[in-house]
C-alpha cells in the first residue's frame, strides 16, 4: 500500500521528529510513504481566526498536492478535522457567494481520503499492536478536535495499551481543553494561560514521565506551560511512541 | 439599543481581571463541575437522547423556517382566548409597551418571574425611569437585584456569589425593598431561603401586576409555558390581576406534541432533573381564575435579522438551558460578567453579537472568546454548532460581508484594528501557497534558532508571559526528507497539476505545481 503523508506545517517547521516517526512506523508496517512536496498548511489558523478567503488557495493546494492518493495520512487531529469538517464549509460558502462549485467539488474529493494517523492505523490497516516499545509512564490527553470533531474515540488508547513497557496513567479532567485554541492563546492570553495551568497541574499530578497527544499544537502549549513551571514531564506525540521498538527505542 | 451593558470593555480585558479572582474561579469551578456531572448522569438515563436532540433541533428549524405563519397562528389563538398581543420590533418599543400597560393599571409596583427577555431589553431600568418598581422573585435574581449586580449565569444568575456574600446582601439590602432580613441571619442555606421566602411572600400577596417571559409558546392553542424550580414564578403568574409576558419570537413551537420533546430536553440539560418541579401553562384568561387581563409582548430585537443569516440562525434554536456554560472552560475561568450581557458563555458569544448587529467593541470580541474546543456543541440539547457560528462571526468581524440589520440587507466592512493581523494572515497564506518561499523561511528560522528570545514582543508576549517557546529544530521535515529520500514523488503524475479553474477571494497568484 502506498500513502501520502500530510506532515502539517507545524510538524514540518517545529516537530520534524513526529513526521519522521510516522514514516518509520508506517514503513515498519509495510506501507510505502510518499511526501508530496507541494503540500504546505491546511489553513486552519487563517480559517479559525475568520480569514476564510485567505484559506481558499490552501484548499486548492492541498487537493492538488495529494491528487492521486487514496490515503492521506495526517499526524494531527486538528489539521485532519480542518480538512474533513471545514473544507466542505469553505466550498459551500464560496458557492453561496456566487463563485461556483469548484471549491466545494475540490473539498468533496479530499474529505473521504483524509485520515488522522490513528484512524489510518486502526480502521484502514486494522492494527492496534504496532510492535512499539516505550518503557515509561505516560498520560494521554485527548485533544479537542480529535475527540469531538473527528470522533477518534478509543483508537489512540487502543494503540497505547499495546505498547510494550508503557504504563498508562489516568489524567484528571482529560477531556477538557488545554487552552491552546490557535490565535485564542494570544488573543485571550489570560484565559488560555489559566486553562493551560490547570491542565499542566493535572498532568503533573499523574506522576507520568510523558504526556502524549495526537496533536503537536496542543503539546506545544502544554509543553511550553510545563516547561515554564519547571516541570520535568516531557511532551511527546503519539507517533513517536509508536515508532520506537526494542531494537531502536525512542 | 445594545444588548450589552453600557461601558463594558472587550472580553479579553474583562477576563484578564476576572481570571485573577481566585475566589470567583473557585466558586465557578465547584458549581459548574457539580452540575455538569449531574447533567451527564441525567442525560445518560435516556437511551433515545440523540434522537430527542435531533428532534429538538429539527422542530426549531422547521418552526423558524415558517416563523411568520406560527406567530400569526399564535396571535389568533391568544386573542381568541382573551389575551392581547403586542408586537415590539426592538427593546425600546417593548419597554414602552410594558410601561404603558403598567401605567394603565394605576400600579407602581410589579412582581417578576425570572426572564431572560426582560433582562435583554433592560425592562427593570426602563420601568424605574417611569417610577415603577419591578421586584425580581426568583431567589437568585433577588440576590442579584438586591446586590445591585448583574447576573452571571443564565440558570444560576448568582453563581458568582457564595453564601457568606448572600447573607451580607440580605442583611444590608433587603430592608430597603420590603421586609428586612433578621439581624442575626446565618449563612445556612435554609435560613437564607427562609428570609427570602418571608420577604417575597409579602410581594406576592400585594402584587396587582406580574411580568414574565416564557420558555415556550404553543401556537395551536395560544398557550404560554414557564418551567421553573421554586414555584415563585407560579405565584406571579396566578396571583396578580394583570399579567404581562415579554417573549422572544423564536420561543414559539407549533403544537403540544412538539412541546413534549422540549419538556424532556430542557430539565435534564439545565438542572439535571428528570422533570422540573413546576411547569405552569396558561392560555389567555380564565373566568375567576388567575389574571383577568393578559398581554403578550412579542419581541424581535434582532431576531429576524439573525434569522436571515444562514449559519448564524441556529442560535435561535436555543432553549436557555445553560449546559454550554457549565461545560465551557472559558466561562469557568472568566466568569459570566466578562461577556457583558445577560447571555454569558458560549451561547452568549454567538447570540449577543448577532442580536446587536456587532455594534460594539465587546460584540466584536465575543466570537473570539473560545478555544473552539467544541464541548458546548457536544452538550447542546438542540445541537447548535456553536464553534461553527463562532468562526462564522469571526469572519464577519475581520472580513466583513453581507448581513441584515433592521430588516435591511447590507454589507459590513471589516472591523477596525485588525490591519496587522489581516496582513499577517494573508502573508502566511501566500507563503504557504509558495513552497519555495516556505522552505526559505524555514531554513532562515533554523539558522537563526539560537537567537530566538525567551520573551516575545507584541502579540507574542501573550504567549511568552506564561509559556516557553518551542526550540526550533536544526532541519525542517521537508529538508530531512529531501536529504534522505530525494525529491517528493507522486503516483502517475508526470506533469504539473491542472491550473485552478476559479479565482478566489484573496489570491490571484498562479499555483506552483506539485514539483518545483
Amino acid at each position: 500500500m502506498r500513502v501520502a503523508l500530510f506532515v502539517t506545517c507545524i510538524n514540518d517547521a517545529l516537530y520534524p521528529r513526529t513526521g519522521q516517526a510516522v514514516v518509520t512506523l508506517l514503513e515498519r508496517l509495510g506501507v510505502q510513504v510518499d511526501f508530496p512536496e507541494a503540500q504546505s498548511c491546511c489553513g486552519q489558523p487563517q480559517f479559525n481566526t475568520g480569514y476564510r478567503h485567505a484559506t481558499e488557495p490552501l484548499v486548492h493546494r492541498y487537493a492538488e498536492a495529494f491528487e492521486g492518493y487514496d490515503h492521506i495520512v495526517v499526524p494531527s487531529g486538528s489539521c485532519a478535522a480542518m480538512v474533513r469538517d471545514n473544507y466542505p464549509r469553505i466550498g459551500e460558502k464560496a458557492a453561496a457567494e456566487g463563485r461556483g462549485h469548484v471549491l466545494a467539488d475540490t473539498a468533496a474529493r479530499v474529505v473521504p481520503r483524509t485520515y488522522e494517523l490513528t484512524e489510518f492505523l486502526v480502521d484502514v490497516l486494522g492494527v492496534t499492536d504496532v510492535g512499539a516499545y516505550f518503557p515509561h509512564t505516560v498520560t494521554y490527553h485527548p485533544t479537542c478536535h480529535g475527540l469531538r470533531m473527528l470522533g477518534l474515540g478509543k483508537r489512540p488508547r487502543q494503540l497505547l495499551e499495546q505498547v510494550r513497557g508503557l504504563e498508562l496513567r489516568e489524567l484528571e479532567g482529560a477531556e477538557e481543553c488545554c487552552g491552546f485554541g490557535g490565535t485564542f492563546s494570544v488573543k485571550n492570553a489570560a484565559v488560555s494561560a489559566a486553562m493551560g495551568t490547570d491542565k499542566a497541574r493535572h498532568v503533573e499530578e499523574t506522576g507520568a514521565a510523558a504526556v502524549c497527544t495526537v496533536d503537536n499544537s496542543c503539546l506545544m502549549h502544554m509543553g511550553g506551560t510545563l516547561s515554564r513551571r519547571g516541570s520535568r514531564v516531557r511532551p511527546v506525540h503519539l507517533a513517536e511512541i509508536l515508532a520506537g521498538t526494542e531494537e531502536s527505542p525512542l | 439599543m445594545s444588548v450589552t451593558y453600557v461601558g463594558m470593555p472587550p472580553f479579553p480585558e474583562a477576563a484578564d481581571a476576572s481570571t485573577r479572582d481566585e475566589r470567583l474561579r473557585g466558586n465557578l469551578r465547584h458549581a459548574t463541575h457539580t452540575i455538569r456531572d449531574k447533567r451527564a448522569t441525567a442525560v445518560a438515563e435516556l437511551a433515545d437522547w440523540p434522537e430527542l436532540r435531533t428532534a429538538g433541533a429539527e422542530i426549531k428549524d422547521r418552526t423558524l423556517r415558517h416563523l411568520d405563519h406560527y406567530l400569526e397562528q399564535l396571535e389568533a389563538a391568544v386573542t381568541r382566548a382573551g389575551g392581547t398581543v403586542h408586537w415590539a420590533a426592538d427593546a425600546a418599543e417593548a419597554n414602552r409597551i410594558v410601561t404603558r400597560l403598567v401605567e394603565a393599571t394605576g400600579e407602581s409596583e410589579v412582581v417578576k418571574v425570572k426572564s431572560m427577555a426582560t433582562q435583554e431589553i433592560g425592562l427593570n431600568e426602563a420601568l424605574a425611569e417611569a417610577g415603577i418598581s419591578a421586584y425580581e422573585t426568583d431567589l437568585a435574581e433577588l440576590i442579584v437585584q438586591l446586590g445591585d449586580d448583574h447576573p452571571s449565569h443564565i440558570l444560576v444568575p448568582a453563581i458568582h456569589r457564595n453564601r457568606e456574600e448572600i447573607r451580607e446582601i440580605f442583611r444590608t439590602r433587603m430592608g430597603r425593598w420590603g421586609r428586612a432580613a433578621p439581624e442575626n441571619l446565618s449563612d445556612r442555606p435554609a435560613d437564607l431561603a427562609e428570609a427570602a421566602r418571608l420577604h417575597l411572600r409579602e410581594k406576592f400577596l400585594n402584587a396587582k401586576v406580574g411580568v414574565s417571559g416564557a420558555n415556550f409558546m404553543v401556537a395551536e392553542s395560544g398557550t404560554l409555558v414557564v418551567v421553573e424550580s421554586e414555584g415563585n414564578g407560579r405565584m406571579c403568574l396566578t396571583l396578580p390581576e394583570t399579567l404581562i409576558s415579554v417573549v422572544g419570537i423564536e420561543k414559539v413551537v407549533p403544537t403540544w406534541r412538539d412541546l413534549e420533546v422540549f419538556l424532556q430536553l430542557l430539565p435534564r440539560s439545565s438542572t439535571a432533573e428528570r422533570m422540573n418541579p413546576y411547569t405552569s401553562t396558561w392560555t389567555g384568561t380564565t373566568e375567576s381564575d388567575g389574571p383577568r387581563d393578559f398581554h403578550l409582548v412579542l419581541l424581535d430585537n434582532g431576531r429576524t435579522d439573525t434569522l436571515a443569516d444562514r449559519v448564524g440562525r441556529q442560535a435561535l434554536r436555543c432553549i436557555r438551558c445553560s449546559a454550554c456554560l457549565n461545560v465551557c472552560p472559558v466561562y469557568e475561568r472568566a466568569g459570566g460578567h466578562a461577556y457583558g450581557s445577560p447571555y454569558p458563555g458560549p451561547i452568549g458569544a454567538i447570540l449577543t453579537p448577532q442580536l446587536d448587529a456587532m455594534e460594539t467593541g465587546l460584540d466584536a470580541s465575543l466570537p473570539y472568546a473560545s478555544s473552539l474546543c467544541g464541548a458546548c456543541y457536544e452538550v447542546c440539547p438542540v445541537a447548535i454548532d456553536i464553534p461553527e457560528v463562532l468562526v462564522h462571526l469571526r469572519e464577519r468581524v475581520v472580513q466583513g460581508g453581507p448581513v441584515t440589520v433592521r430588516g435591511q440587507r447590507t454589507t459590513v466592512r471589516p472591523a477596525k484594528g485588525h490591519a496587522a493581523e489581516r496582513a499577517a494572515m494573508r502573508a502566511a497564506s501566500w507563503t504557504f501557497d509558495h513552497p519555495r518561499a516556505l522552505r526559505a523561511g524555514e531554513r532562515l528560522a533554523s539558522r537563526a534558532r539560537r537567537l530566538v528570545p525567551r520573551t516575545l514582543p507584541g502579540p507574542g508576549k501573550g504567549w511568552t508571559d506564561s509559556r516557553d517557546i518551542p526550540s526550533l529544530p536544526p532541519e525542517s521535515f521537508r529538508d530531512w526528507w529531501r536529504r534522505t529520500r530525494g525529491p517528493g514523488t507522486r503516483p502517475g503524475a508526470e506533469t504539473r497539476p491542472a491550473a485552478r479553474e476559479s479565482g478566489t477571494g484573496e489570491s490571484g497568484a498562479a499555483p506552483e505545481g506539485g514539483r518545483e
